[in-house]
Parts: C-alpha cells; structure tokens; sequence
C-alpha cells in the first residue's frame, strides 16, 4: 500500500521583491539550483514513467516485443471490454469500502484504547504495530503457509470445519481481509495516536467542566479536531486499497473461480499472464490513474474545512 | 520579465521530457525490433567455440535440478563457464518479457515448451536451423520438442530437459488397499476404482488421489494425456480451436467429478494453485495420481513408486511431453559460444551421463535404451510412453490454459466443483481464446 504523493508545483504569485535586477537574477538562479535535485528526480522517477505508460497505452506494444505502431483508442476499447474488468472494478471496490472501514474503524478504536490505558501502553503499542515492520509480501507468505490445508497448522481444524480459508469466494475475502488488517491496523492506529495528542488538553477540560460526557467529547471535540487526520487515513486506506495487488496474488491468484481479481491484478494479468499486452495494460493503469486522482480530489475536498475556503 | 523566462525554462524542461520520453521508446522499439539473427551461429563449426567466455542462462525453478547438473558437468568439462540463474516458475514470463523488451535476455535460455512457438514468433530465440540441421542424430531428437520450435521451416530451439506426466502409484499403500502393487491401472476407470480402494482404507490423512483444481498447467499435464490415451485430440492441429467437450473429455471430467463427490481427492486439491500440487505424493498421503516424471527421482526418496502411462476412458496411455526447450536468445553476442553449449547439451555424455543417470528421460530416442534406463523398468516404460506422448502447439496457449483466469480453469472447476452444465459454451470460450 504505498503512496505516491503527487507533487504539486506551488503556484505563487507574490510580487517580486524590490531589489536589484542583478541580485534578483541570482536569486532566480540559485532557486533553480535548489529545486534542481528535486525536479530531476520527480523528471526521472515519476514524469518519465508515467510519459512512458501513456505512449504505451496509445500504441501496439507485446511483452516480448516492444513498439509496434500506434494504435490509439484500441487499447482503451479493448481495456473496457476486457470480461473481468467490470467484476474486477466491483471487487475492488467493495474491497476498498471494506478494508477502508475496518481499518479506520479499528485504528481509531485502538489509538482511543491504547491512549486511555497506562499501565500496558508501552506493550500494547508495540505488539500492534510489530505486523506493520513485515513487508506486505513477506505477510501474504506467511499467511499463504496459515492458510494452507495441506501445510498449514490450521489444516486440522479446516478438516474439521469441512471448509476452507480460501476456498470459497466469501471466505477468500475475509481471509485477505483479516490479513490487511493485521498487517495494518498498527500504522492506522499509530497515525491516529499522533492525531489525537494533536488535540490540546485544555480543550478536552473545559469541556468536562461543561458537563460534557463522554459521548459528547468523542462527538464534538474529538472527531472535529481529528479531522485533519481523519482525510490523511481515508485517502492512504483507499488510495491502498484500489491499488491491492500482493495480497490477492500471493494469497488467491484471482480465484477461486475469478472472484478475487483486483484491478492492479487485472493489469499484470493482461501484461503478464497469457495476452502479454502491454498496450492494454498500460491503457487500464491510465484509467485507474485517473480514477484515483478523481477520487483524491475529492476525498480531499470533503474533509475540508468550511473556513478553509476552496 | 520574470514571467517570460520562467516560461522559456519550462518550455525547455517540457522539450527535455519529450526528448527523454521517445528516446525511451526508441531504446525498448529498437531493442525489441531487432530481427532474429543466425547468420553467426551457422558459420561456426558444429561444435561452436569453447574459448572461456562467460554465459548466462535463465531457467524456472521446476527445472532446477536438471539445470545444475547439466550445467556443472558441462563447466567442469568446458573452458566456457555458464552462470545460471534460476526464476521462480510464476515470475519467469515476467523476467523474460522484461528483459526481451529492454533487450536484456541472458545467451540462453530455456523456456516452457508450450510457449514456444509464440517466443519464437516474437522473435526471442536466433535461428539455429544450419545448425541443428548438421546434427548427425537430428532425427532422433524429440519430435514434440523439435516441432514446436519450428516456425515456416526454421528451427529456433533444441529440447533442455523432458518432463513427461506419468500415472505414479505408492506401491504400500496399493498392497495395503489390496490392489496388486505391480500392477498399473490400464483404464480411467481403473485408475477411479484404485483411487476409491485407498480411500476405502479410512486411513487418517490418506487419500486416493490428488490433483491441482486451480492450476491450469497442472490440469492440462495430467489430463490432456488421458484424452490423447483415448485416440482423441485436445484442440484442433492448428491449435485455434478448442475440442474439449468431446465426450471423451466429458468422460475424464465425469470420472474426477464422481472422485471428488466421493471424497477421494485430497481436499486441498480444491484451491491448490500449483506450488504444492505434488506434495501429497511425496510425502505418503495420496495413492496414485499423474505426477511430473521429472520428480521421480525425489519422490522415491520417501515413496515406493510405481510409474505407468496415464490411461484415458476405456484404456489406452499417452502422457504430455512438456518441459522446456533451450535455445540462444536475440540478445546473445556469443553465440558461438553458446551454440557449443547446446551441441554438448545434445551429446551421449549430456544425454546419458547427466540426464538418464538422474531418472531422467533422454531427449534423444537413439540413446532411450541406455545402461541407466534398462537398469530401471520404469524409466522404460517412461521412455516408451514418451515415444507415444503428445506437445500440443498453440500460440495462444499460456492465456487459454496456464493463465489463472484463463476459460480452460473455469471448464474444469465448472465441471468437476460446479453443475457440469456449461462444458459446451466453456469450450467455446477457449476457443474464443486460442483464435484471438
């Protein structure tokens, strides 16, 4: 679940200071000069492949064999009528919806719970954010081997439930489910933490003194003031989860019987598994680019404060 | 002022990134452009050169065994040295087609038979047909392997190693169950019957069978053979259309159906996806299934194997000739170099000394009856059956069988988990597949 965060170059519009024209030149300059690491790498890392994606999704291009023409909009037809694009879109979202619930929801009932307890705050933080050093994949691993019926030290008990973990669709999603929230529920926790000791104490005290209770501080100091917050985990959890891939391929392969494809995976299916079409994978990253910085834009907007103006 | 020259840099930086860009696109055209080349390889002797260059060679980890031999005995024999590098099986499409584009691909490199003729079409082996063709045993090399890497008339790869599918029984577990332990199952039906009869043992964790029903590659191993065995085909010779809801492939559906109704199959054959298909065998659990041939060597460490053809409805045995084809890569400035290794590859001292010492199947069928084989009756029978056997060609293949969303995974756990209804538009759907 990582994040690009798209750089935004700052439009300012200030008047130039009134200096000399020759010292302004050399400020100019060395402010070129700084911004130049930067830009280079925003150029090379970020620019540059998503240039390179966009041609892409705009020519003739096989795995195994690179350019070959232009092509345009045909690989954006055939991206639409792919026969899992839609499943996959109605997957992923109901995926993100899920994922973004629990996750939040937990996250912030943990950060509370650790908050309020002394006496173990130091163990509880830790054994809840200790899943959160294991990379992604290196998780979906270890989960695929508890899972496992053949492998797995669950495998009694999955003989005699008569069921699987990942046998079924339903089960399949719960169980990559319980495994993005074990694996992430500490980070969302520790961001909340932060979040909540954002919050003076003063506040919280002139409250009480109003006779406000406890129900009344969560509702009106606590979650307005998390706000800030609030949109910084909602946009991570849902940018992450519209972007899930590891889990599903490492966990699932799409199955059983299709029913687990997640976007992302149909684009490495389509690159990488049987079409080799790049072409068409380029053009489905392109829609889901845009989606994304859709759904950005607006989550952003929504959490906005009235006072912020636009 | 200040507005202009900001504007000036940002027009250079935008024409910087245009530059960038197509020089990229440029680099991977051209990279992935470049039309197979040959002409090196053929002015070369028939042995190629052995001056100590250092070659690469890429192979997927199903093979590993084989390649470290193969490769180690060829070291200690060659100036030439060869660096292997071994690709986990599900990444190794991805390597390759990474590297192919970016024009990064190792001198040789090995690749699943089945894909063949779609590599070969795109361009990623050179034509090495002068060579091949000055091979005195041409004609004894597998013909399955040879065939597919035939494209209009030019050879582009040689067969690495065989791996034929094979009906392998656990002898205990057959005496235990009562069935004559040297004694192969000859029909479909048989092979249910025997599967039912371990089952019926109620011995904990042991089952009749196992399979993997949700690993396409594994499924069209073990149960393509069964309809060749009954003189059918699996797809037309074209290989653009589907014939998978002949009745012959019903019968085999229906047999596996009726076998996981009954409880026989190992249960996690339900959602196995390949990496640990072959586990239950190894380990004792099952008691007969079509199991890799490639892998008796390490099955028998723990198992007492008994190895036949696979049988199809109402008798017969065929068995699936797969495993992968070598061959020098479009990328390849040795491939002098490379071609002496594939000529050593082809030799009695490969072929015999490295392979059939290992339990493996020769790729030549001049050397089938060799000291090691008649040693074992099984390799034998492995090498007669591959005389039988069958590598189906097609260039869509990978999308319609391997590919876990391909249609074939949804025929066959449509028709063995679900109603069994929709063989036929399935069928079709493949078919829709293979003509693309």
């Amino acid at each position: 679940m990582s994040v690009v965060v798209p750089t935004r170059p700052r439009a300012t519009r200030s008047a130039p200071p009134a200096v000399p024209r020759r010292n302004g030149r050399r400020a100019a300059l060395s402010g070129w000069l700084y911004a130049t690491p930067t830009a280079v790498f925003v150029v090379a890392l970020f620019v540059v492949p998503l240039g390179l994606v966009l041609v892409m999704s705009a020519a003739r291009w096989p795995l195994l064999s690179g350019f070959r023409g232009w092509n345009f909009p045909d690989n954006y037809a055939k991206a639409v009528g792919n026969r899992f694009f839609v499943d996959s879109i109605v997957f992923t979202l109901k995926y993100t919806v899920l994922a973004t619930v629990l996750l939040i929801g937990l996250g912030l009932g943990l950060a509370l719970l650790v908050q309020e307890s002394t006496r173990w705050k130091g163990l509880l933080r830790t054994a809840i954010l200790v899943p959160s050093a294991l990379g992604l994949a290196s998780a979906s691993l270890l989960f695929y081997v508890l899972y496992s019926p053949l492998a797995g030290p669950l495998s009694p008990l999955m003989a005699d439930l008569g069921a699987t973990f990942l046998g079924t669709p339903n089960a399949a999603l719960w169980s990559t489910l319980f495994l993005i929230v074990w694996r992430y529920a500490g980070f969302y926790m520790l961001l909340m933490l932060v979040g909540l000791q954002g919050i003076p104490t003063e506040v919280y005290e002139a409250a009480r003194m109003d006779g406000a209770s406890r129900l009344q501080l969560f509702r009106h100091i606590t979650l307005p003031l998390l706000r800030p917050t609030l949109a910084l985990t909602t946009v991570l959890c849902v940018t992450g989860s519209l972007l899930a891939f590891e889990q599903f391929y490492i966990l699932t392969k799409g199955g059983p019987d299709n029913s687990t494809i997640s976007v992302v995976q149909l684009v490495y299916t389509v690159a990488f598994q049987g079409q080799n079409d790049l072409g068409v994978a380029a053009a489905l990253s392109v829609l889901v680019l845009g989606v994304l910085v859709l759904v950005n834009v607006l989550q952003l907007r929504a959490f906005r404060r009235p006072d912020e103006g636009p | 002022m200040r507005g202009v020259r900001g504007r000036s840099v940002r027009t250079r930086a935008a024409v910087g990134v245009v530059a960038a860009l197509l020089l990229a696109v440029s680099a991977c055209g051209g990279g992935g452009g470049a039309a197979p080349g040959g002409g090196e390889v053929a002015e070369v002797g028939p042995d190629g050169v052995d001056d100590g260059a250092t070659l690469t060679l890429w192979a997927r980890d199903s093979l590993e065994t084989q390649t470290n031999l193969l490769v180690d005995a060829y070291n200690a024999t060659h100036q030439n040295k060869i660096e292997v590098t071994i690709v986990p099986n599900d990444d190794y499409v991805t390597k390759v087609g990474a590297a192919a584009g970016a024009g990064g691909l190792p001198d040789l490199f090995a690749a699943d038979i089945v894909y063949v003729p779609n590599w070969a079409e795109q361009g990623l082996f050179q034509d090495l047909t002068a060579n091949i063709d000055r091979l005195p045993f041409k004609d004894t090399l597998n013909e399955g392997h040879m065939s597919a890497g035939t494209l209009e008339g030019s050879s582009y790869v040689l067969p690495f190693v065989l791996d034929l599918s094979m009906l392998f029984w656990n002898k205990d577990l057959f005496r235990e169950a009562g069935l004559d332990p040297e004694k192969a199952p000859a029909t479909l039906e048989e092979f249910a019957a025997a599967a039912k009869a371990v089952q019926a043992l109620g011995k904990p964790d042991t089952y009749g069978t196992a399979t993997g029903l949700n690993c396409g590659g594994c499924l069209v191993f073990t149960w393509f053979p069964s309809v060749w065995a009954a003189g059918e085909q699996v797809m037309n010779p074209e290989g653009t259309e589907s014939l998978l809801a002949s009745s012959t492939a019903t019968r085999v559906y229906d047999t596996w159906r009726d076998l996981w109704a009954s409880g026989a199959v190992l249960p996690s054959s339900q959602d196995e996806a390949g990496p640990t298909w072959t586990a239950g065998f190894t380990s004792g659990q099952v008691g007969l299934m079509p199991y890799p041939a490639t892998l008796l060597a390490s099955a028998q460490e723990t198992v007492d194997v008994g190895v036949a053809g696979i049988p199809g409805p109402g008798g017969g045995a065929s068995t699936f000739v797969g495993g992968d084809g070598i061959g020098v890569s479009k990328d390849s400035t040795k491939a002098a170099q490379a071609w002496n290794f594939l000529a050593w590859l082809m030799t009695e001292d490969a072929q015999v000394e490295v392979l059939a010492k290992n339990n493996d199947v020769v790729s030549r069928s001049d050397l089938a009856a060799n000291a090691y084989a008649s040693a074992d009756p099984r390799l034998v029978t492995i090498n007669e059956v591959a005389a039988e056997g069958v590598t189906p060609v097609a260039r869509n293949f990978q999308q319609a069988f391997n590919a876990p969303t391909g249609p074939w995974l949804t025929l066959v756990r449509e028709a063995v988990l679900g109603p069994g209804t929709a063989v036929e538009q399935n069928n079709a759907e493949i078919t829709a597949v293979l003509g693309q």
